[in-house]
């Protein structure tokens, strides 16, 4: 049996806009697994964002509890939020979200300046393929390579989930496919539980398990007897 | 260092033109308090110093002629610690190679040796003692090129002796050297000379007695008492008042001076701070907007609040540190400047002009602390923004129809003129924060422009139209009336009139104060008082004109009754109506007809001083024979004084327009610059499209600085009202005993100071302006907030 490292239960997230309540997630109860490669898919608006910055710590959930492992995250307080992020969580953004005036190596040198366990920079780079591009700026690479440094950057703390949310909307398919090669390897290799959102249905094939959305509420969930590597999957 | 040191910095780098523009504003401030602090940390402890070493006296009096026996009666006086008696007296001097008569001031040097109070400190030579020799104040020794054993001649109650230096000294007494009715230094003209006691009580008939005495108290004694103690001891000996050093001419200059720099202290750099506070808190708010993203990655990354809000303060601190040290800088070389004119007014024998090491840690925390108060907000800001929400594009600002919109569509404005008020009225706080800003700028302009048209107006009510005499000739003693025929039959002299001048106490109920009356006759018109409605006015028979300042200190108007103990003549005391007020803005005047003088006095019409007219062409000549005249303490000369007081005040209104306005365009681009940096940025997408939408580059930027100048130009009036304020409130810290200015505010300053600071806010908002021209319109559009 392995090992939760996530769990909620009747999980809700109510964004009151004044005269609308929009009920972005509805009773969410699921389960995440350590080393596991997720895969939650839906259409935009389904509640997949909400869940992922919910499990991430950026965001509180409106009704229901939410653990990571033994850890409870439902009221936990903006400090200690803050501690549980920088100590276990990796993120990756659809828009890559570098820093502009910071060049790959100072990027991910965020990082690594705060985290409690860090790999070198440059090593983190060195994974994601771009030990040639370390003292380029933002400006200066590609949208594939940006999102590169952006994992690299999620991976320098050694983190014990990596949360990507849409990390191949902005790219094209060649590009999408050499960044999820990239997660893909490092789930492998280092073992990092990892949770990719996506409306991209094709993705779905290189998950353990896909989780389906619709509604806020969870649709349904598929296990993958056996995974397509990323170059294998029809975009 | 830190990635997200390196960070800051490098956005410092992008900002470097707006961090400057406020760093310099921040800079005036800094420079100013260390300048105004250190100058008057380095002047009162100068001052202190000095006059506790060389033991400058806390009571003064002068009298007629007193006893030297009466000493060991004052000695008595509970309270005082020491008293030393002197003779003095004033004397027309003959210097080679001078033309004009110059004045003395003599005083007797102890035969014993030193002085006990008001110790001199000698600069040269060695003290008076033989008949003939004299010590004389280094600053006359140096304005008229004297050294040591030079000669000069001096008439000595009408005896003209020749008199060598021995020596030259400082004293404490006389830091600040000023003669009888003058109204700027005039080293040359005038000395301090000290001469062998044996020699001064012949020349002044003092023999074994003396006219001048000083006192040192013990701490805890009580001046009030002490002065009335010794006022009753010199009465019968012709005593003028005891007075303190508030009332010492030179300790009050020097007071005077060391009190304005409190003033300036405490006014100015506040409204530089101020403003620099602003400026930043504006820009840090507008930097955390458009890092709205970023601030939620590094959230998200697991940066805490706290790392965050420092992080933007440190961005304020980086401006802050560079507007140190550029107003550390400044504020050195101000100081330097204002150091070197108080060498010019002052004789200290050692003045520390350094700035202590405390003064600069102090306007440096200031400006520190100032700026992060400014940035504080803005960090608050990014701290407060959820990670979830920042890294979401920010909602569009929300516009609701208000009535001011009914009110522009009523109008059928233009869609670009709508765009620029509509952003005036929703971020209403801001935009009067920048009118504000704006205001302030116009608002240091006519408060340095007013003290222009205020000297002026000085000027001309003191020269044209008050003392339009050439020369003041000063009796040694008052003489009758018929003296005036003598000075009337002077070479050159076209016109002679008569002036009395009387020490007396102004008394109404608990309120006193020590005063010059002065008496003329009626219908004078070389020495005049103009009232209050800017007419010559002749004091009543019977009744006593005040100027202004004069009433307000002893609370009477006019009609009210006032106590006149005169010290002079039979030393009574009268009662006399104040008959008006008088506009004037050196001394505290008081004024009689001089018959009304004489009948109280019940003596024949007798004259103190002679106000002349002179032909220029026989000035030569007037002052060869006053030289050889007796009876004559001195001469005044009124154009002289003109001169030196027009040539000082117009030295300094130059200097004191330029730096104001350069202040005021600092402030105003420091304001304008950013204000439109900052739309700039924020409207980058707006005025994109509208390029894209065929309007012109001078259409768009027709927006842009639509908004700045529609601010500029509400700043105004708020400036006019701003600047007058402040010149209200110049006017009344600069008001003491010595001077007051006026408050003068002519329409043209008010209109320079606008055109200032609306060319420097079309100007910044110009160099803003160029970068629509530059702008990347595919690149602008395709920029994700």
């Amino acid at each position: 049996m392995p090992q939760t490292v996530f769990r909620t239960e009747d999980l809700s997230k109510v964004y009151d806009t004044g005269e609308i309540k929009v009920h972005a997630l509805a009773g969410v109860d699921l389960e995440l697994y350590g080393g596991e490669l997720s895969v939650l898919l839906g259409p935009s608006g389904s509640g997949k964002s909400t869940l992922l910055n919910i499990l991430g710590g950026l965001d509180h959930a409106s009704s229901g509890r939410v653990w990571f492992r033994d850890l409870e995250l439902t009221d936990l307080g903006d400090r200690a939020l803050t501690r549980y992020r920088r100590d276990h969580v990796g993120f990756v953004f659809q828009f890559y979200n570098l820093v502009p005036s910071l060049s790959a190596r100072e990027n991910v040198q965020l990082v690594t300046d705060v985290a409690p366990k860090p790999m070198r920079a440059e090593e983190a780079l060195a994974r994601v393929g771009l030990t040639h591009r370390l003292d380029h700026f933002p400006a200066e690479l590609s949208g594939g390579e940006q999102q590169r440094v952006a994992i690299a950057r999620a991976i320098a703390k050694q983190p014990e989930v990596l949360l990507c949310d849409e990390p191949t909307g902005a790219l094209d398919s060649k590009t999408g496919v050499a960044v999820l090669e990239v997660l893909r390897q490092i789930n492998d290799d280092l073992g990092t539980t990892t949770v990719v959102i996506t409306h991209n249905a094709g993705i779905r094939a290189m998950a353990h398990r896909v989780i389906n959305f619709a509604d806020g509420k969870i649709a349904g969930v598929e296990v993958n007897e056996s995974r397509l590597a990323p170059h294998e999957i029809s975009w | 260092m830190q990635a997200i040191d390196i960070k800051l910095l490098r956005d410092f780098q992008r900002l470097w033109l707006q961090g400057l523009a406020i760093a310099l504003v921040l800079a005036c401030g800094v420079a100013i308090l260390l300048t105004a602090v250190g100058m008057h940390t380095a002047l009162t402890e100068t001052r202190d110093a000095y006059y506790e070493r060389n033991r400058f006296a806390e009571v003064f009096a002068e009298a007629r002629r007193a006893p030297d026996r009466l000493m060991s009666e004052i000695m008595e006086i509970p309270g005082v610690t020491g008293a030393e008696a002197r003779v003095q007296g004033f004397a027309v001097l003959d210097l080679p190679e001078r033309v004009e008569v110059a004045m003395g001031q003599m005083l007797s040097w102890p035969t014993g040796g030193d002085p006990l109070l008001n110790v001199p400190i000698l600069r040269g030579g060695v003290p008076p003692v033989r008949p003939g020799e004299v010590m004389v104040t280094t600053a006359f020794a140096r304005a008229n090129g004297f050294a040591i054993g030079d000669v000069f001649h001096a008439n000595l109650n009408g005896q003209r002796r020749a008199l060598t230096i021995t020596a030259t000294a400082l004293s404490p007494e006389f830091i600040y050297t000023i003669g009888p009715g003058a109204l700027m230094p005039d080293n040359e003209g005038f000395g301090i000379i000290w001469m062998p006691e044996p020699e001064m009580e012949a020349a002044f008939d003092m023999a074994g007695a003396f006219n001048h005495v000083a006192l040192r108290l013990t701490a805890d004694a009580r001046l009030e008492e002490v002065k009335d103690a010794l006022d009753l001891l010199l009465d019968s000996y012709g005593g003028q008042g005891a007075y303190g050093r508030d009332q010492q001419m030179s300790d009050a200059f020097v007071s005077a001076e060391i009190d304005q720099l409190r003033g300036m202290a405490m006014v100015v750099p506040p409204i530089f701070f101020a403003i620099s506070a602003f400026l930043v808190g504006m820009v840090m708010s507008r930097i955390v907007a458009l890092d709205r993203a970023e601030i939620g990655l590094l959230k998200a990354l697991g940066y805490s609040d706290v790392e965050i809000s420092l992080h933007y303060l440190l961005l304020a601190a980086l401006i802050a540190v560079i507007g140190v040290a550029l107003g550390w800088a400044g504020g050195t070389i101000l100081a330097r400047g204002m150091a070197a004119q108080y060498a010019e007014f002052f004789e200290f024998p050692y003045l520390i002009f350094r700035v202590p090491p405390w003064v600069y840690a102090m306007s440096g925390l200031a400006a520190l602390l100032t700026t992060m108060a400014g940035a504080l907000r803005a960090a608050l800001m990014a701290a407060r923004l959820a990670p979830a929400v920042a890294m979401q594009p920010p909602a569009p600002p929300v516009f609701r129809k208000t009535l001011a919109d009914r009110a522009m569509a009523a109008l059928q404005l233009k869609q670009t003129t709508i765009m620029v008020l509509r952003s005036v009225i929703r971020w209403p706080l801001r935009s009067a924060l920048t009118a504000l800003g704006l205001g302030a700028a116009t608002a240091s302009v006519i408060a340095s422009g007013f003290m222009f048209d205020a000297l002026t107006r000085i000027v001309d009510l003191a020269f044209n139209q008050s003392m339009r005499q050439d020369a003041m000739i000063l009796f040694a003693e008052d003489l009758p009336e018929t003296a005036l025929a003598d000075v009337a039959a002077l070479p050159g002299v076209l016109k002679v009139e008569a002036m009395q001048v009387h020490p007396a106490t102004l008394r109404n109920g608990p309120l006193e104060k020590r005063v010059s009356i002065e008496a003329r006759a009626v219908g004078a018109e070389l020495s005049r008082v103009i009232g209050a409605s800017g007419k010559p006015i002749d004091p009543p028979p019977g009744g006593i004109l005040l100027s202004d300042r004069l009433a307000e200190q002893l609370e009477v108007g006019v009609g009210d009754v006032l106590e006149v103990a005169f010290m002079t003549g039979r030393r009574e005391t009268h009662e006399l109506v104040v008959a008006g007020l008088v506009e004037q803005y050196f001394g505290l005047g008081a004024y009689v007809e001089i018959g009304t003088l004489d009948r109280l006095f019940r003596r024949s019409p007798q004259v103190s001083v002679a106000n002349v007219l002179v032909d220029p062409a026989q000035l030569p000549a007037l002052h060869a024979a006053l030289q050889e005249t007796p009876m004559l303490s001195g001469l005044i000369e009124m154009n002289e004084n003109r001169a030196s007081f027009e040539d000082t005040i117009s030295e300094n209104v130059v200097v004191v327009n330029t730096v104001y306005a350069a202040i005021a365009i600092l402030i105003t681009v420091g304001v304008a610059y950013n204000g439109a940096r900052i739309q700039m940025s924020e409207r980058a997408r707006e005025l994109a499209s509208l390029r894209i939408l065929g309007f012109t580059r001078a259409e768009v930027s027709q927006v842009l600085v639509g908004e700045t100048m529609l601010l500029a130009l509400i700043a105004q009036p708020l400036g006019w009202l701003l600047g007058a304020w402040i010149a209200h409130a110049l006017t009344n810290s600069f008001t003491s005993d010595l001077y007051a200015i006026p408050l003068v505010l002519e329409p043209a300053s008010f209109a320079w100071a606008s055109l200032v600071v609306l060319s420097a806010s079309f100007a910044s908002v110009m160099i803003v302006r160029r970068r629509i021209d530059r702008m990347d319109l595919v690149a602008v559009m395709k920029t994700r907030e």
